[in-house]
C-alpha cells in the first residue's frame, strides 16, 4: 500500500535547487533519447546545448529568442502567483502587435524620434486591453478565465489574419498576406552591427527590474501573493479581490503586448501571419521553470530558447529530427513538475497489513 | 628548368587537391516551411533533394522553419557552417534570404515563389503550375454532370489566382455552361479546413473538386461523397483510389540537381526561373481510366502541346468577369501579365478577396 503524506518543511534553497535538477535531468534524458536514435549522445548534446552559443551571433540569437519568451513569463508570474491561470499570453502578444503593427503603419514614411516610443507603448496598452476581458469577465460574470484567456487566441489570430490578407495588405505585395515592411524610425535599434540584438532587451530588463519592486517591496505584490497563497485569508484581511485580478491581468497582458511590438518593430519588421512560434504558449514553461521569480525567470528563458536554437543547430550539423526542441522543452516541464510533487509530497510504501489480505 | 617545372608540377597537384576538397566539401542546404511527411509542397522539396543526394552532392535540410522571425537565423546558420548553395522552399522566406545573401556573397541562394532578386548571388525559381490546371480543367469540363466545379483556394495571390483561370478557360472550352465556385480557406495546410470547404463545395452542388493546398483531405472528402477530384503537389492516387482523376505534381529533382552541379563546378548563375511541363518542373500522374480512354487520348495530347507550346493555357480572346477583353483574340498572355495576375475570368463567381 502506497501513502502519500504534505511534507511541512521544504527549505527555499532546495526549491530553487530542483530547477537546475530537472535540466540535469532533461539533459540525460536527452541523451538516452539521441543514444536511441543512434547519435553519439555526448556530441548531440554539444551540437544541441554548446555549438548554438559559441560565437558572437549565436550568442545574440540567443537574446533575440529569449527577449520575448522573458517578457512574457514575468508578466505570467503577477497571474500565475495570484491564482489566475491566464493561458491567453499567445492571444495578448498577438494583438499587442496587430495595435502596435497598425501605429506604425499610421506612421508609415514619418521620421521622428516620437514614432518608435508611441509604436511601443500602443502594444502594451493594446495587450492589457486584450487581458482585461477574461479579467473583467472573471471578476464580474464569474466565468473560468482559462477558457476566455484560451479561446480569444484564436481570435486574435483570426483577427491578425483577416488584416494582414485584407486591409492592411501590403499595396504593391502581389496580395501575399503580409503588411509593408515598417519604415526605418518604426524599428528597434539595432544594437551591434551585423547582429540581431536589438534594443527591446532594455525594455526587458526594465521590466524584470520593475516587477521585482512592485512583487517585494509593494503592498500590491504582498496582496498578491498572500492571494496565491490563501484566497480566505487575503479576504479575510480586507483585499479587494476584484481590482488585484484586473491589474495582474493587465500587468501580465502590457508584458505580452510588449513582446509582440518587441518582435515586429525588431527582428521581423512588419505584420504578417506567423509574428509568434507560440511564445505566449512556451512562456508558461519559462515562468514555472523560473519559480515564478524574476530572476530565475531570465535564466529560465535563456535555457529555453536555447533549446530552440539548438534544435535548430542538431538538425543542420546531424539530421537530428526537429521536433528534439520540443521535446526538451517537455522533458524540462515534466521533470520540474516531478520533482515538486515529490519536493512537497512524501511517499510512504506501507507493508500490507494482514487484515487487507 | 626542371625545379620550375617540378615546382608547377607541385603547385598543380596542390592545386587539384584542392578543388578536389573544395568538391567533397561541397553542401546544399534546404529550408522547409513544414515537415517532410505532409505529402504536399515540403515532401515534393524534400524528394528533390534527395535526388541532390542520389547525384553525389551532400546535403542538410532544416524542417518546419516558420515564416518569422526564426528564419533569418535558420539560413544564416547554414551559410555559416560552409554551405554553398541553399534552397529556402517557402514565400515567406524572401526578405530574410536576401538580407543573408547581401552578407555571404561567396554563397548562393535559391528563393522558391519569391520575385525579389536583390543580390547577383539570389536566383528565384517557380513551376508553371496553371499549365497542370489547364489539363485538370479540360478534364473537369468533360466529367462534370452538374457543371459547377468546386476550388478549394489559398491565398489570393497571382499563382492561385492563375491556377482558377487557366482550369476555368480550359473547361470553359470544352463545356460553356461550366462555373467555377471557390472557397478561400486562407491556409496552405489546414486539414480540417480543407475538409470542411470540400464538403461545402459538394452541398453547392459541385461534383469536381480541386484544391491549392496541400494536405490530402479534400481528395478524401471527395472520394467518401463519390465525386472526382484532382491531387495536388504530390501524387495523391492512393488516398483516393476512385475519385482522383490524376494529380499535379511539383517535381524540383531535374531543377535542384542542375543548380547544385552548377554550383558546385562554378557556371552557377542568377536566374529567374519559371519552368513547366516542357523542362518537367510540372508533371502529371497516371490519369485514371474511369474517365475513358479517349479523354484519356485528348488529354495526353493536350499536355503534349502544352509542353511543345502549340497550345497556351491563355490564349485570347480571354475576357474579365464583367467582359472586358483582357487577351485579344490570336494572341496569348505574356509572362508579366500572368505573373501578375489580380482578376478572375468570364465564367469565375464571386470577387477576389481583398
Amino acid at each position: 500500500m502506497i501513502k502519500i503524506e504534505k511534507r511541512n518543511d521544504v527549505s527555499p534553497s532546495i526549491y530553487f535547487l530542483t530547477p537546475i535538477l530537472a535540466i540535469f535531468l532533461t539533459l540525460f534524458g536527452g541523451g538516452i533519447i539521441f543514444y536511441v536514435l543512434g547519435f553519439n549522445p555526448i556530441e548531440a548534446l554539444k551540437f544541441f546545448f554548446i555549438t548554438p552559443i559559441s560565437d558572437l551571433y549565436g550568442l545574440s540569437e540567443l537574446l533575440v529568442k529569449a527577449t520575448p519568451l522573458c517578457l512574457i513569463a514575468i508578466g505570467l508570474s503577477f497571474c500565475f502567483k495570484s491564482n489566475n491561470w491566464n493561458i491567453g499570453a499567445e492571444g495578448q502578444l498577438i494583438f499587442g502587435g496587430i495595435v502596435g503593427g497598425g501605429v506604425a503603419l499610421l506612421f508609415y514614411g514619418h521620421d521622428g524620434f516620437y514614432v518608435l516610443p508611441i509604436i511601443i507603448l500602443s502594444g502594451a496598452i493594446g495587450g492589457m486591453i486584450f487581458a482585461m476581458i477574461p479579467a473583467v469577465l472573471k471578476t464580474y460574470f464569474n466565468t473560468n478565465e482559462i477558457l476566455v484567456s484560451l479561446m480569444l487566441v484564436y481570435v486574435a489570430k483570426l483577427l491578425l489574419d483577416y488584416l494582414v490578407v485584407g486591409p492592411w495588405s501590403n499595396p504593391e505585395g502581389f496580395n501575399f498576406p503580409e503588411t509593408r515592411q515598417f519604415s526605418e524610425s518604426a524599428r528597434m535599434p539595432i544594437l551591434f552591427d551585423g547582429l540581431r540584438i536589438h534594443a527591446g532587451i532594455f525594455i526587458t530588463l526594465i521590466t524584470v527590474f520593475l516587477s521585482w519592486l512592485i512583487l517585494y517591496k509593494t503592498y500590491l505584490g504582498f496582496q498578491i501573493k498572500v492571494s496565491g497563497l490563501s484566497l480566505k485569508t487575503a479576504k479575510y484581511a480586507g483585499y479587494k479581490g476584484k481590482t488585484m485580478i484586473i491589474i495582474v491581468f493587465m500587468i501580465s497582458g502590457a508584458c505580452a503586448g510588449l513582446a509582440g511590438v518587441g518582435e515586429i518593430t525588431g527582428p521581423i519588421g512588419q505584420l504578417h501571419r506567423n509574428i509568434s512560434p507560440d511564445y505566449g504558449f512556451t512562456a508558461i514553461i519559462v515562468a514555472f521553470l523560473g519559480r515564478l521569480n524574476p530572476i530565475g525567470i531570465i535564466f529560465a528563458s535563456l535555457i529555453v530558447a536555447l533549446t530552440y536554437l539548438g534544435a535548430e543547430t542538431a538538425q543542420i550539423f546531424l539530421q537530428v529530427p526537429k521536433y528534439t526542441g520540443q521535446v526538451f522543452q517537455g522533458m524540462i516541464l515534466f521533470f520540474l513538475l516531478g520533482s515538486d510533487y515529490l519536493l512537497f509530497f512524501k511517499i510512504k510504501f506501507l507493508g500490507l497489513k494482514k487484515n487487507e489480505l | 628548368m626542371y625545379k620550375n617545372f617540378l615546382r608547377y608540377i607541385i603547385s598543380a597537384l596542390f592545386l587539384l587537391g584542392l578543388s578536389v576538397q573544395a568538391n567533397a566539401d561541397f553542401k546544399v542546404g534546404f529550408v522547409y516551411v513544414g515537415p517532410t511527411g505532409d505529402h504536399g509542397w515540403t515532401y515534393q522539396h524534400d524528394e528533390g533533394r534527395k535526388a541532390v543526394e542520389a547525384a553525389g552532392i551532400k546535403t542538410t535540410y532544416v524542417e518546419s522553419v516558420p515564416e518569422g522571425a526564426d528564419a533569418e537565423r535558420v539560413i544564416r546558420q547554414l551559410a555559416q557552417s560552409g554551405h554553398d548553395l541553399i534552397f529556402t522552399t517557402s514565400f515567406g522566406y524572401m526578405d530574410p534570404t536576401n538580407k543573408v545573401a547581401k552578407d555571404f556573397p561567396n554563397v548562393k541562394f535559391e528563393h522558391a515563389t519569391g520575385y525579389k532578386r536583390e543580390h547577383p548571388n539570389v536566383s528565384t525559381y517557380s513551376a508553371r503550375f496553371y499549365e497542370g490546371r489547364t489539363l485538370l480543367g479540360h478534364m473537369a469540363g468533360k466529367m462534370t454532370k452538374t457543371n459547377v466545379i468546386g476550388y478549394i483556394a489559398s491565398f489570393p495571390i497571382p499563382e492561385v489566382i492563375r491556377g482558377i483561370n487557366a482550369m476555368t478557360l480550359a473547361a470553359q472550352k470544352v463545356n460553356p455552361d461550366i462555373k467555377t465556385k471557390i472557397v478561400w480557406v486562407f491556409t496552405w495546410y489546414d486539414p480540417g479546413k480543407e475538409s470542411e470547404a470540400a464538403q461545402a463545395l459538394i452541398d453547392q452542388g459541385a461534383d469536381i473538386i480541386m484544391q491549392h493546398t496541400d494536405s490530402t483531405a479534400p481528395v478524401q472528402v471527395a472520394e467518401k461523397a463519390g465525386v472526382w477530384s484532382f491531387g495536388q503537389a504530390s501524387d495523391m492516387q492512393r488516398f483516393a483510389p476512385k475519385s482522383i482523376l490524376t494529380s499535379i505534381i511539383d517535381d524540383w529533382a531535374p531543377y535542384y540537381v542542375e543548380r547544385s552541379i552548377a554550383a558546385r563546378d562554378g557556371t552557377w548563375k542568377q536566374q529567374d526561373t519559371w519552368h513547366g511541363l516542357k523542362e518537367g518542373m510540372v508533371a502529371m500522374a497516371a490519369y485514371n481510366p474511369a474517365m475513358g480512354s479517349d479523354l484519356v487520348k485528348e488529354v495526353e495530347q493536350l499536355q503534349k502541346d502544352l509542353a511543345s507550346g502549340k497550345t497556351h493555357s491563355f490564349t485570347g480572346p480571354i475576357y474579365d468577369q464583367k467582359g472586358n477583353i483582357l487577351v485579344a483574340e490570336g494572341s496569348v498572355a505574356d509572362d508579366g501579365m500572368l505573373a501578375g495576375m489580380n482578376v478572375y475570368v468570364k465564367g469565375v463567381e464571386g470577387d477576389i478577396p481583398q
